[in-house]
């Protein structure tokens, strides 16, 4: 039995564009080259800004997007799913086990169905249960997991907020009792109290339910504070990943650093200047050449302005990787 | 010397098909020239509707008590209905950023027509010298190539790009006041960063005064000069930001705070503040955040204690109610 739960190799996912019918079709790489194991039972945070690629990855992961390259492999109790060469009646199995917790709270509820069918929903469309009585003993179950107060279940989701709301998202993604969640934004549209009870609610039932997390997120405090390890995404590439205190502490990658110097300070009297990254992340229409960030790096090398330099990551201390154009940057 | 902006005793009740909904019960606010006003408070909290009520854009079914009065330059503009008193305050002397930089645009028009139609509107120029002026102004809020960038649509610009337009627009016309409702909540950190240090050099260049709506504490510890905490509809709270981020005394203010991750303490546990924000259709009588408040004293569970606004130390004013509360 491997210790981990996924294995990401090599993965690459393009998308085809043509600007109008007459012109040639291109690629858009979405996601290059990602390599990433999650360990069993971890909290992996993605981030980066929009754009990066955090999205497609999560989607690439739960065969929602196709792999253009390379291959995903789940790692199950008794045998592995290999997401490349996966058959629909396998997919179906798949899904089972690995869920998605969606951003916004308000767009993913369907507002004609109550909440006990949007949480039965899933029983029903795997053929989890046999009878009306064994699904509603497992729906009941999961929304009191996931504290949601029983006599709610025939209403309907308009009359909820948003964090009660987000909590009907989870117990949907957890009652075919997967192993293995991504939530995508889960918590960028709360406020922060809200926040603050949604994070400590997915920790809960980590630890109950055994559960592993990829958390795609933009804000570094979040993942900060819930993540066990991390990896940061900028035009489709990690550029930089290391367990959460290690980065947080002792960041190596100049994107990296500038994305922690502009987390505006609590604290009025701390107006440090933030690192500022002039201009804007580059299409992925056309990526730069090379290293991918040296168009907005502060402080480029020569090598890398001209783009010489491969991408990859590379150890810096055990479990710190960082991409090797960029170690000695900045 | 006169303040810029007083806003006194505003209610703002909505009459819907459920009835009559407090949206702001009592706000008095006042802002000076030059100064950041911060406004922070969950969502329905009604930070947005007393930055709309001074521009008078809250839908027909609002209602404003009679004894409010919001005024600028010795004028209520609360009572303000011909079409030319509205033009003064709709883009004259206040301008408006919002929070979708997408939506504010025009999709089929293009950014360059937008801002030169509403600057002459507002002030007596040709079709040339509008154009010279907004050009100027986009050039200004560092958008490179501001030529070719007047002649395209908002689609073509990215996120960023799109804010700072909306705040070149904003600010072609020269308003005195600003009222700038989550203007950097939809972009990434990054360019959050960017739009933060672009608006303080210029309310410092064009001496306005601002009115900065947000959610995040962290964006208004580095803008905002005074501070005032909503919740449900009354401010709780408000005094300079260094006192209120430092020495919060009510327990809403503290609650915001202890919410909060801290990137430099990953120990501290995150610490929701108990309960949900009642639904405006039962707002609690007496003291409106005692259904939440974590230490509540007997007189106000029962709800017996009027709201009000008491001066703990110079400029810092707290809720009578919850001064003593946990």
């Amino acid at each position: 039995m491997s210790e981990n739960i996924l294995s990401v190799n090599n993965l690459s996912v393009s998308f085809d564009y043509q600007e109008n019918f007459l012109s040639k079709k291109q690629k858009i790489k979405a996601v290059n080259n990602i390599n990433i194991k999650i360990k069993k039972g971890s909290f992996f945070g993605l981030v980066g800004e929009s754009g990066s690629g955090k999205t497609t990855l999560g989607r690439a992961i739960l065969g929602a997007n196709k792999i253009s390259e390379g291959n995903v492999i789940f790692h199950d109790d008794e045998r592995d799913f290999d997401l490349t060469s996966i058959t629909s009646k396998e997919m179906k199995e798949y899904r089972k086990k690995a869920q998605l917790i969606f951003q916004d709270p308000y767009a993913a509820l369907s507002p004609r169905m109550t909440v006990r069918d949007i949480i039965a929903e899933p029983l029903e469309v795997m053929k989890i249960t046999k009878s009306r009585e064994e699904t509603d003993e497992k729906v009941r179950e999961i929304a009191s997991k996931c504290r949601l107060n029983l006599e709610h279940l025939r209403r309907f989701p308009h009359a909820f907020s948003g964090g009660q709301r987000q909590r009907i998202s989870i117990a949907r993604a957890l009652v075919s009792n997967p192993k293995f969640i991504v939530a995508d934004e889960s918590v960028a549209a709360l406020d922060v109290s809200i926040q603050a009870d949604i994070l400590n609610l997915l920790k809960k039932l980590q630890e109950e339910l055994n559960l592993t997390y990829l958390f795609i997120s933009h804000d570094l405090s979040v993942v900060a504070h819930v993540c066990d390890i991390v990896a940061v995404m900028y035009l489709g590439h990690i550029v930089e990943m290391a367990p959460s205190r290690e980065l947080f502490s002792n960041p190596r990658h100049s994107y990296t650093k500038a994305l922690l110097s502009s987390i505006p300070s609590i604290d009025p009297e701390n107006k440090s200047k933030a690192i500022e990254l002039k201009g804007e992340i580059p299409s992925a229409m056309n990526p730069p050449s090379g290293c991918v960030f040296r168009t907005r790096c502060p402080n480029p090398t020569h090598d890398c302005k001209e783009g010489h330099i491969e991408m990859g990551l590379i150890e810096v201390s055990p479990n710190h990787w960082v991409d090797q154009c960029c170690v000695n940057c900045g | 010397m006169n303040h810029l902006l007083e806003i006194n005793n505003l209610d703002v009740k909505f009459d819907t098909d459920e009835g009559r909904i407090t949206a702001i019960d009592n706000v008095s606010l006042t802002l000076d020239q030059g100064k950041v006003l911060g406004i922070v408070g969950e969502s329905g909290s009604g930070k947005s509707v007393t930055a709309k009520s001074i521009m008078q854009l809250n839908p027909g079914n609002t209602i404003y008590n009679d004894d409010a009065k919001i005024i600028i330059d010795d004028e209520n503009v609360l009572k303000f209905t011909s079409k030319n008193d509205l033009k003064k305050i709709r883009g004259g002397k206040v301008s408006m950023i919002f929070q979708e930089p997408m939506a504010s645009f025009a999709p089929a028009i293009k950014i360059g027509h937008q801002m030169v139609e509403q600057l002459m509107l507002h002030k007596p120029l040709d079709k040339k010298k509008a154009k010279h002026i907004s050009i100027d102004m986009l050039n200004r809020v560092g958008i490179a190539d501001a030529e070719k960038r007047f002649n395209q649509y908002a689609f073509e610009l990215s996120g960023g790009m799109r804010q700072r337009a909306m705040i070149a627009m904003a600010l072609s016309t020269m308003p005195k006041l600003l009222l700038a409702d989550e203007p950097t909540t939809a972009l990434d950190v990054t360019i959050q960063a960017q739009v933060i240090n672009l608006m303080k050099d210029i309310i410092k260049e064009f001496n306005m005064g601002v009115i900065f709506i947000t959610h995040d504490l962290g964006v208004i510890a580095q803008v905002a000069d005074d501070v005032a905490v909503m919740y449900l509809g009354s401010v709780v709270e408000r005094g300079p930001v260094n006192e209120i981020l430092k020495n919060p005394k009510h327990p809403y203010t503290r609650g915001l705070l202890n919410a909060l991750p801290d990137i430099n303490n990953l120990d501290a546990p995150l610490k929701p503040i108990p309960g949900n924000i009642p639904s405006p259709l039962d707002r609690p009588t007496g003291c409106v955040f005692r259904t939440r408040c974590p230490d509540p004293t007997h007189e106000c569970k029962e709800g017996s204690i009027e709201m009000g606004l008491v001066e703990v130390s110079p400029g810092h004013w707290v809720d009578q109610c919850c001064i003593n509360c946990g």
